[in-house]
């Protein structure tokens, strides 16, 4: 006999997705329901598999490069950093100062975008229609930024290993500058629609709740994790491609519920912005770095992680001292963090998961690989 | 008190409605009107790809070196060369480019030494049939030829 519930009926299970517009992207939820409360969940992934890491097996490092924007295609840029320090770990290079510098602002930049398109969705599954083309607007504004660097606005491919390819267009501190300008009282806007609205209050104030301790034991990083009250920003942690340069805050959350998560990634915005300022204000000349012609490093493995918006991005490659990795891992932080989804979707409300997975700011792309 | 005159009169509400009331103003149209109004892509934007001919004698730059094939991850682009009996050459006889698995990467373009391969601000590309996304010589020469419409 099924264990009885809420008013002597069986439980409930109901698939939502792998066509369901909250999910972002072909997410497959199970729900165990009884009545409107969820019971358990379970995640089925794979939709979006491509193997990944298997063509990195494949192709040469440079080859492979274009690859890794194809995983986080919000965040783009950051994964193309991630991928370009891990070779130049590898290889035991660093960028030159110019293109360090560069590397940072527009990482940062893609950062924003990421977050806007976090902040346009999210609001849009909870009901608030506005925010998401105000947040396009916006972001159009980075994607042209990044149009105009390197030709291509959603997988950009912008950093080669060993530098950059491009050197930066006539116009682009100014453009940059401007968009800095553009932005700040923009983030107010947003929040003017949102922070105090009271249904977005009611909806995400206690929803989801996540502690620091089970953020660390499920391996949650990011925006998540700093909404849970622990300060941890590998930028700040373990510095790459100079943000120890940089001064800016790592804004934390108290409750770790949604409402904090939403806050947390709103004053991110204005941190990445501070850091393009200055970034933006003492861009050094000199050279851009040059990729290798054959990148034939030498045996070993190593890892390499950054602060993507969406949590820690690492890569570990193994090299047989070939032309092609021997095997290349990739940690991508919204796979990580969708672990978590049961614990706080237990116990809640089927609205509410809408909330918690947009919170989460899952990519399908990097989930599956 | 304050809070409770914020929840009576819906104070919140009416500052976000006033946000959306001041984006009403048809400065801030930003949609663009596709078909009749044609977006200016950037300069370096990654297009339909290009083989460029010399405008001074109307030949081909490309030396058929074959770099950008070996560049290319997805391997979609075959260059045929043969060698000229008389100048000791290789010449460029046949070019392939399959553009259905191409994703824009630039590195042909990068890997190319005469600036011959290069991809254009040319960004219609669709086609009706998946023998029309391969490209053959004439047609990297020519460029697409998308219909242009008025409003």
């Amino acid at each position: 006999m099924p264990e009885t519930t809420f008013l002597d009926s069986t439980e409930l299970v109901l698939n939502m997705g792998p066509q369901h517009p909250s999910t972002h992207g072909v997410l497959r939820v199970i729900l165990k329901l009884d009545g409107e409360k969820v019971n358990g969940t379970e995640c089925v992934i794979g939709y979006l598999h491509r193997g990944v890491e298997k063509i990195g097996e494949n192709r040469t490092y440079q080859q492979f490069a274009p690859y890794v924007d194809r995983m986080d295609y919000v965040a783009a840029v950051s994964n193309g950093l991630g991928y370009c320090l891990a070779i130049e770990k590898l290889l035991n290079i660093e960028a030159p100062p110019r293109a360090q510098v560069t590397r940072v602002i527009l990482t940062e930049l893609n950062r924003i975008a990421s977050h806007l398109l976090w902040l346009g969705t999210h609001a849009l599954d909870i009901g608030a229609i506005t925010p998401v083309f105000y947040c396009f607007r916006e972001r159009e504004e980075v994607l042209k930024i990044f149009e105009n660097y390197c030709g291509a606005r959603l997988t950009t491919h912008a950093f080669r290993i060993g530098g950059l390819q491009y050197e930066l267009y006539d116009g682009f501190e100014e453009q940059v500058k401007a968009f800095c300008e553009m932005f700040l009282p923009k983030v107010d806007e947003y929040e003017e629609l949102l922070t105090h609205n009271r249904i977005w209050v009611a909806r995400l104030k206690g929803v989801g709740i996540l502690s620091g301790d089970e953020c660390k034991e499920f391996g949650v990083t990011g925006p998540v994790l700093r909404a849970a009250g622990v300060k941890w920003d590998l930028r700040k942690a373990q510095p790459y491609s100079g943000y120890e340069q940089y001064d800016f805050e790592i804004p934390t959350g108290e409750n770790g519920d949604t409402y904090d998560r939403y806050l947390v990634r709103m004053e991110e915005m204005r941190q990445s912005v501070r850091i393009i300022r200055q970034a933006v204000a003492k861009i050094p000349t000199g050279p851009i770095g040059k990729t290798p012609k054959v990148i034939k490093p030498a045996t070993g493995e190593v890892y390499v992680s950054i602060e993507a918006p969406k949590g820690e991005l690492g890569y570990f490659v193994v090299s047989d001292n070939s032309t092609q990795p021997y095997r290349l891992r990739v940690r991508p932080p919204s796979f990580v963090n969708l672990q978590a989804l049961d614990r706080m979707v237990r116990g809640g409300l089927v609205a509410d998961v809408v909330a918690i997975i947009g919170t989460l700011d899952i990519v399908l792309g990097e989930v599956d690989r | 008190m304050g809070k409770f005159f914020r929840t009576i009169f819906l104070v919140d509400l009416f500052q976000g409605l006033w946000v959306t009331f001041r984006n009403q103003n048809p400065k801030y149209i930003y949609t663009e009107q596709y078909p009749a109004e044609r977006p200016q892509v950037a300069e370096r934007y990654r297009g339909a790809p290009r083989l460029n001919i010399n405008p001074d004698n109307g030949e081909t730059l490309c030396i058929a070196c074959n770099l950008c094939a070996l560049a290319c991850p997805e391997l979609l682009i075959v260059v045929g060369a043969e060698r000229n009996e008389q100048t000791r050459r290789k010449e460029l006889t046949t070019f392939t480019y399959d553009l259905s698995r191409c994703m824009f990467c630039g590195l042909c373009e990068d890997a190319c030494p005469v600036d011959a391969l290069e991809l254009t601000q040319d960004f219609e590309l669709a086609s009706y049939t998946r023998q029309g996304w391969i490209w053959d010589r004439q047609m990297l020469e020519e460029g697409p030829t998308p219909t242009q419409y008025k409003c």
